[in-house]
């Protein structure tokens, strides 16, 4: 079956292949949310019947949506890899970073912390990661093999060229690459594929009912780890996460689409960006994203 | 639904960004956030409108200096086709990001701004969309508005480029008068130039027929990995995967494997997405093989009778990318060539390009950053390969700095001159 993904897949998996043929210790970051899902579907299908010759790691802020934190663990089971988990929380009791408090407290800038360390820890050179050239400016620049140096920090300024489909993983001890086998994916490519392979993804991307309060514009859902602000009224919408993240800065979107094939009608006519719409990480600056990624955020 | 890829070569001037903006509001792939963002970004800097360059220039330098220093993608669709643009510098000081969103797409668009016709920058962007074996090339005459929509500057601009093109490798070349700022001709017609019964540029992005640029004569597949499960449900399974660089690979054809020279037939193809009868161009599979051959990462599969140059001697057009050292001849740097890795000597610079006057210029033993020159090497071990202008992934290749670590240079592979 020829489908209009056919070029993306195939560019994923040699990617994917070329990583795991080139470098000793890759690992594929995996939070259960969609992008990491398809990334992690396509590892398999780019070693199948063989298994996936490395494992996935999650960078857990401890303020997890339950939903996705019990998809994961399936997830991994099914598909019999191992899964890493580097804990913020691990980072805070150790005295590795402090924990954030504070009405607006996010734990989300702290996983760069744990990341790094996590990475340091294990000795991977290769870390995937699924993020995509059409989610942000700073990210529309990034290389699909993106050097990190022994900061772990990315240097926009200075990135090598990258030609036809000849990709230079050389790199010094301790240094590493994060590596972006979707970077050509839209949102809509994500959704297209997990329509057409019939990909289970966690059930907060689909509508559902659940208490929200508003901040910003933006629709927080009341969990464990973030109570209303003072002054906001709690209502029962009916809502979807267009991405998920750490529960205190990702925003869900009003929505009744159930099915994938809901999400891609609604995707096809959306007016905002998916993290334009769901990250409050992102509205901190201009070049939010650039500096986070500057010192080795995802 | 197809997708394809072109890069726009240009800088502010030329109203690069503004067609590209042009092209995405006109189909409406602008979000509303972005939109939002940079009108808030252009109104606190005091600009007269809204500077839709912020749109592609995401990094912090870029905003600051009002240019592009680096390749951006951008990614829209109408009914017909998925695009992924490449939107590349156009300053003589960033020609390697250039060369590297211009490398692997299927299709280029100049700009030319019909006040000052074909320039210096525009005579070197089309020259690298000729060394890069780009496909086809779009010239957009753009600013018509300015010139009163005249056909004869028009008429001007573009025998002015068919001269000085003639000298150039261009396949395919579209001439285009348009109006980004205007909108004219760039996603609906323009009313102010009945005299061009031409398309669109959208129009011709939509139709461009690309399906024959794909070598599909010569059957090369270099091996990228070796699958061999360690499982109990596949003991004998053994797959060689990579990805189809040229020519249509089927099950039951009888195919050589390079270096070694031995032969085998096609068993089975399998895909990410299932198994085939065939694979073309561009497709990621793993083939099954008859015989139990030794067979590694590197090696490269073909027809018996259609087999790719195989040399230690070679002889390419190379891009030097280094800021920090020119190439040196005689030192030894790391070369990558599909899925291959040696080492290399560049042992004579044989002359440098001058890619504005298109002259070449001989006496040199170096390149500097940003530098083309005609250039042999000599490798560690052999090179299977091919002409740049027969197949541009059995054709090219890098240069690593085996100190730095950095893609040192780009080169283009041709058959040496006799």
């Amino acid at each position: 079956m020829k489908t209009s993904l056919d070029g993306l897949i195939d560019e994923s998996v040699t990617i994917i292949r070329e990583v795991a043929a080139e470098f000793e210790r890759p690992v594929l970051l995996f939070s259960g949310g969609k992008d990491s899902v398809v990334m992690l579907h396509l590892a398999v299908r780019a070693f199948a019947p063989a298994r996936i010759p490395f494992p996935v790691m999650h960078i857990d802020t401890g303020h997890n949506f339950p939903e996705v934190i019990e998809f994961r663990d399936r997830c991994v089971s099914e598909m019999g890899v191992q899964l890493i988990v580097g804990s913020v929380q691990a980072s805070i009791d150790s005295g590795k970073v402090a924990d954030v408090t504070g009405p607006r407290a996010s734990r989300n800038p702290l996983q760069t912390v744990t990341l790094l360390d996590s990475i340091a820890e294990h000795r991977f050179d290769a870390v995937f990661g699924g993020a995509r050239r059409d989610e942000e400016r700073a990210r529309a620049k990034e290389r699909v093999y993106s050097h990190r140096d022994s900061f772990g920090q990315w240097d926009p300024k200075n990135q090598r060229p990258e030609l036809w489909g000849i990709y230079n993983g050389r790199h010094r001890q301790g240094e590493h690459f994060r590596i972006f086998p979707l970077s050509n994916w839209t949102e809509l490519d994500i959704w297209t594929f997990i329509g057409e392979y019939n990909i289970d993804l966690p059930s907060i991307y689909y509508a559902h009912t659940r208490p929200i309060f508003k901040r910003d514009n933006m629709l927080m859902a009341v969990t464990d780890f973030l109570p209303p602000d003072e002054g906001s009224v709690v209502e029962q919408m009916q809502v979807r996460f267009r991405t998920v993240g750490d529960a205190t800065c990702t925003a869900a979107v009003l929505s009744s689409a159930s099915t994938v094939e809901d999400i891609i009608a609604e995707t096809a006519v959306a007016r905002v960006t998916e993290r334009g719409a769901t990250r409050a990480d992102d509205r901190m600056s201009e070049a939010g994203m650039e500096d986070r990624k500057r010192t080795g955020y995802f | 639904m197809e997708r394809l890829r072109f890069a726009t070569v240009g800088s502010v001037d030329d109203g690069k960004s503004t067609l590209i903006g042009r092209l995405l509001y006109d189909s409406k792939s602008i979000f509303e956030d972005q939109l939002e963002h940079i009108e808030a970004v252009s109104k606190r800097r005091g600009d007269d409108y809204v500077d839709l360059s912020l749109l592609t220039d995401g990094l912090r330098a870029e905003r600051e200096q009002g240019i592009t220093i680096d390749v951006a993608y951008r990614y829209f669709a109408t009914p017909k086709r998925s695009f992924i643009i490449a939107d590349c510098p156009g300053h003589i000081q960033y020609t390697r990001n250039m060369i590297t969103g211009a490398s692997n797409v299927d299709l280029a668009i100049v700009l030319i701004d019909a006040r000052t016709g074909v320039i210096e920058q525009t005579r070197r962007h089309s020259l690298l969309v000729s060394l890069l074996g780009v496909p086809h090339l779009v010239i957009c005459v753009n600013k018509m508005d300015l010139v009163d929509y005249d056909q004869e500057v028009f008429n001007r601009i573009r025998e002015e480029f068919e001269q000085f093109a003639s000298r150039l490798d261009l396949q395919d070349v579209t001439f285009l008068p348009i109006s980004a700022l205007a909108g004219d001709n760039c996603v609906t017609r323009s009313t102010k130039m009945d005299w061009y019964e031409g398309p669109t540029l959208l129009h011709h992005l939509e139709n461009v027929y690309t399906a024959s640029d794909d070598n599909r004569i010569d059957t090369r597949f270099p091996v990228q990995f070796v699958i061999r499960p360690q499982r109990a449900d596949f003991p004998d399974y053994r797959g060689y995967a990579g990805r189809v660089a040229g020519g249509v690979l089927r099950v039951g054809d009888e195919v050589m494997v390079l270096p070694s020279g031995l032969t085998s037939t096609i068993t089975g193809i399998d895909s990410p997405t299932g198994p085939l009868v065939e694979a073309t161009p561009g497709q990621a599979v793993t083939v099954l093989l008859a015989d139990d051959l030794s067979i590694t990462r590197g090696d490269m599969i073909c027809r018996p009778n259609n087999r790719p140059r195989a040399s230690q001697e070679l002889e390419a057009m190379l891009c030097w990318m280094d800021d920090t050292a020119p190439l040196q001849p005689g030192k030894i740097y790391s070369i990558k060539h599909t899925t291959k890795v040696a080492r290399t000597k560049i042992t004579e610079v044989l002359y440098r390009l001058n890619i504005s006057t298109l002259s070449r210029e001989t006496g040199v033993s170096q390149l500097a950053m940003n530098e083309i020159g005609r250039v042999t090497l000599h490798t560690t071990a052999p090179l299977m390969f091919d002409d740049y202008h027969q197949n541009r992934t059995t054709g090219c290749f890098i240069i690593v700095d085996e100190a730095t670590g950095q893609t040192a240079g780009a080169g283009m592979l041709l058959s040496p001159r006799t």
